[in-house]
């Protein structure tokens, strides 16, 4: 399905699948041959041990979430898709940061590290290593100051979701 | 009772009540071979001479009768010859359960002597597959696999068993009835089986709204039009649709896959919609002011131009496939169900409608297509079936496929087998081989074939021969790959690219090698001759008519065009 860049929008899909082996395959399978365009996708087991949770973050228009959903409803291995309301929904992601730092830097590292409320994982003479969690602004903030010092390495989980209040994932189904 | 892996699949086999399974042995499936031949009494192999056929026999089988299919393949290659069949059942929702053996668990990921990751290979074209670990899980396995095959919009499942898992033994114990029946069941919205009872009910509370809301749509029509799909073979659902056409004052048309539902002779039925439609199908779909879609996926040989299609309709769309919905024609309404039972809640709260001069006009644009030349394709078919009109029909793919769509006027749902989505060359003998092996009374099927499809499968004439399957092979020579060629004809210049067939075989002498009669024929009165007899007999035959290069298949809109520009009349 194409859609004009200009129409894209960010949603946030939570999925429970089984847990067993090849699910992930199915499901990034299906992404790939469909044409959805997948920004992060995070995957881990729930208190369920028979359960594991997908959250994909995906670009797309309306129709065609509509059809994310049905289409991911047609896996056997997938038991409930819900489109989180981005407002309803806390959303978090964490980031593990190499910078450069020797004692020059170390000082002004430690400053982003307060106002950012990051934790330093790992110093040595030369770099340092920061984690950080977020939703994707804050990330991206922290980024673009650390530019300045050099990233050596990062990595990122990719977004996972929940929903704000009570309520426990309930099934999208489009009627 | 303690068995091996090899001997629960061929019990659970029989638990599902399946008499016929198509198949070729190898090294990775010789334990189920083994149990075959102990269990030879109550389960028929047909062995082919490929196994991309009989997985096309299976799909033949299941399409003619509306049972699930069943095929089996070795690891590795016999295996991955099974791709194509898998994805040309997928395309067309055929319930069908392939089942393949692998190397030891030991060997797998070591790219050991024929290995193959089948399951992975075939997600994207299977409903569902398995690759079993453990022998314990192998009978839930088999049992779940029948039921997604067959259930809510059928579809093939793979059954991958490693060699170490049919040889370990565990307790199995037969159940029949409701034990057959998985626990997955209700869970998947897109699983669910013809509702009844209670299940039922709570479908009809919920799909009250919507049923309210299409029975206004069909109030206030002026020009309502049906365009029936496979869905409704499948669900069963040909009366009710023609109840409604007829409550609701409506002409039909019909998806390649939808055709016999209505019967061609119906005063409705407008014929098939499309790229190969006719002239009364699309341009109804064009003035109809209302679109009752029951069990179709809007496939893009259907509807041209998208963008252009049906465009002063408002879209009621049936489908038990939610995931069809809106995806490639956004719906005024749609009715997520199966389709039977849609219609059935949905005629108790449709009125009597008059659309005379619609029904009128809809009919006055129905055209007959028979052109001067002696001996041409629409006349063989018009002979064909005024021999034998409730015959099943199987074709390939190609020139020859649409000319039967077009003219060969079916009559009965699961008449015609042929490969819609996937539009496999190729597809026709092992399927025709499949419809007729599932035929108690043996009778015979015809194969409308192309020299081009033919060359692709007559590797089965040695199975049709040796078994005594009734198929007539009825080719359709024109030397050439001849919808290729009317493409190239009408959109490259002429340029008649790699489409000459210029090469033989001669398909007398070869129906002759394999022990079969071969009448080759080129005037109608000869024709009519041979399927006469042939048909009379009952034996596998071929009856190779002799065309003209050129013939083309009309009417024809090009690719992308909206459905009421022709480019070829």
């Amino acid at each position: 399905m194409y859609i004009h860049p200009d129409n894209l929008q960010r949603y946030t899909v939570g999925v429970l699948v089984d847990n067993e082996p090849g699910v992930l395959s199915r499901v990034s399978g299906l992404f790939s041959r469909r044409g959805f365009n997948i920004e992060s996708l995070a995957v881990g087991p729930t208190q369920d041990r028979e359960v594991s949770r997908i959250t994909i973050v995906v670009l797309g228009d309306d129709a065609h979430i509509e059809q994310l959903v049905q289409q991911l409803y047609k896996l056997i291995c997938v038991q409930k898709v819900q489109v989180m309301q981005q407002r309803n929904a806390v959303e978090r992601q964490l980031l593990l940061v190499k910078v450069k730092a020797g004692i020059a830097e170390r000082e002004g590292l430690m400053r982003l590290v307060d106002i950012f409320k990051a934790k330093v994982l790992d110093v040595t003479k030369s770099s340092m290593v920061l984690q950080i969690t977020g939703d994707n602004d804050k990330i991206a903030a922290l980024m673009k100051l650390l530019e300045d010092y050099g990233i050596l390495e990062l990595v990122r989980t990719g977004v996972v979701a929940l929903e704000r209040g009570e309520n426990v994932m309930s099934s999208d189904i489009f009627d | 009772m303690k068995l091996n892996g090899a001997a629960i699949l061929i019990e659970c086999l029989i638990e599902q009540g399946v008499g016929t399974v198509f198949g070729f042995p190898g090294g990775a499936v010789l334990p189920i071979y083994d149990e075959l031949y102990k269990r030879q009494d109550r389960i028929n192999h047909v062995l082919t001479a490929h196994e991309q056929h009989a997985g096309h026999a299976a799909d033949g089988y299941a399409r003619a009768s509306g049972k699930t299919g069943v095929c089996i393949a070795t690891s590795g290659p016999g295996a991955t010859n099974l791709v194509t069949p898998i994805a040309t059942a997928y395309m067309d929702s055929t319930p069908v359960v392939f089942i393949t053996g692998n190397v030891p668990q030991s060997l797998m990921g070591t790219d050991s002597f024929q290995e193959a990751d089948i399951s992975g290979m075939t997600m994207p074209v299977t409903k569902h597959n398995y690759l079993v670990t453990s022998v314990e899980k192998l009978a839930q396995i088999i049992r779940e696999a029948f039921y997604i095959a067959s259930n809510g919009r059928p579809g093939p499942v793979l059954i991958d068993i490693p060699k170490d898992v049919q040889i370990a033994e565990t307790e199995y114990e037969p159940v029949s009835g409701e034990a057959l029946i998985p626990r997955l069941s209700m869970k998947h919205p897109t699983a669910q089986l013809r509702p009844e009872g209670e299940a039922l009910e709570r479908y009809k509370t919920k799909a009250e709204p919507r049923l309210e809301q299409a029975a206004q749509l069909i109030a206030e029509a002026h020009r309502p039009l049906i365009y029936c799909g496979g869905g409704v073979t499948l669900s069963g659902a040909q009366s009710e649709l023609i109840a409604l056409a007829e409550r609701a004052d409506a002409p039909v048309v019909s998806s390649l896959m939808g055709l016999g539902a209505v019967p061609a002779t119906n005063d409705r039925m407008l014929g098939m919609l499309g790229m190969h439609g006719t002239h009364a199908a699309n341009i109804a779909m064009q003035r109809c002011d209302l679109l009752i879609a029951v069990g179709v996926r809007f496939s893009d040989r259907a509807l041209g131009n998208a963008a252009a299609f049906a465009p002063n309709a408002k879209v009621l769309h049936i489908d038990i496939d939610r995931a069809e919905i809106n995806k490639n024609v956004s719906t005024t309404l749609h009715i997520t169900g199966d389709a039977r039972v849609v219609l059935e809640l949905l005629l108790a709260r449709v009125s009597q409608k008059h659309h005379g001069q619609w029904m009128q006009q809809a009919r006055s644009m129905m055209e007959d297509y028979l052109s001067d030349e002696l001996f041409e394709p629409r006349k063989i078919l018009r002979a064909m079936a005024s021999l034998a009109p409730q015959m099943t029909v199987a074709t390939d793919v190609g020139q020859h496929q649409m000319w039967t769509a077009q003219h060969f006027p079916f009559l009965l749902p699961r008449q015609l087998i042929t490969s819609g989505g996937l539009g496999t060359m190729g597809f026709g003998l092992g399927a025709a081989m499949g419809a007729a092996a599932s035929d108690p009374q043996g009778r015979p099927v015809a194969l409308i074939t192309g020299d081009g499809s033919f060359r692709m499968n007559l590797t089965e004439l040695s199975t049709i021969a040796y078994y005594n399957i009734p198929v007539i092979v009825v080719i359709f020579n024109n030397g050439t790959l001849g919808m290729v060629r009317q493409w190239q004809t009408l959109f490259f210049g002429h340029r008649y690219s790699q489409t000459t067939l210029d090469r033989g075989p001669d398909f007398v002498k070869l129906a002759e090698a394999y022990g079969l009669s071969g009448t080759r024929v080129n005037t109608m009165e000869a024709f009519t001759q041979a399927f006469g007899k042939a048909y009379a007999e009952g034996r596998p035959c071929i009856i190779e008519c002799m065309l003209d290069i050129d013939e083309m298949v009309a009417p024809m809109v090009a690719p992308g065009s909206p459905i009421d520009s022709f480019c070829l009349n």
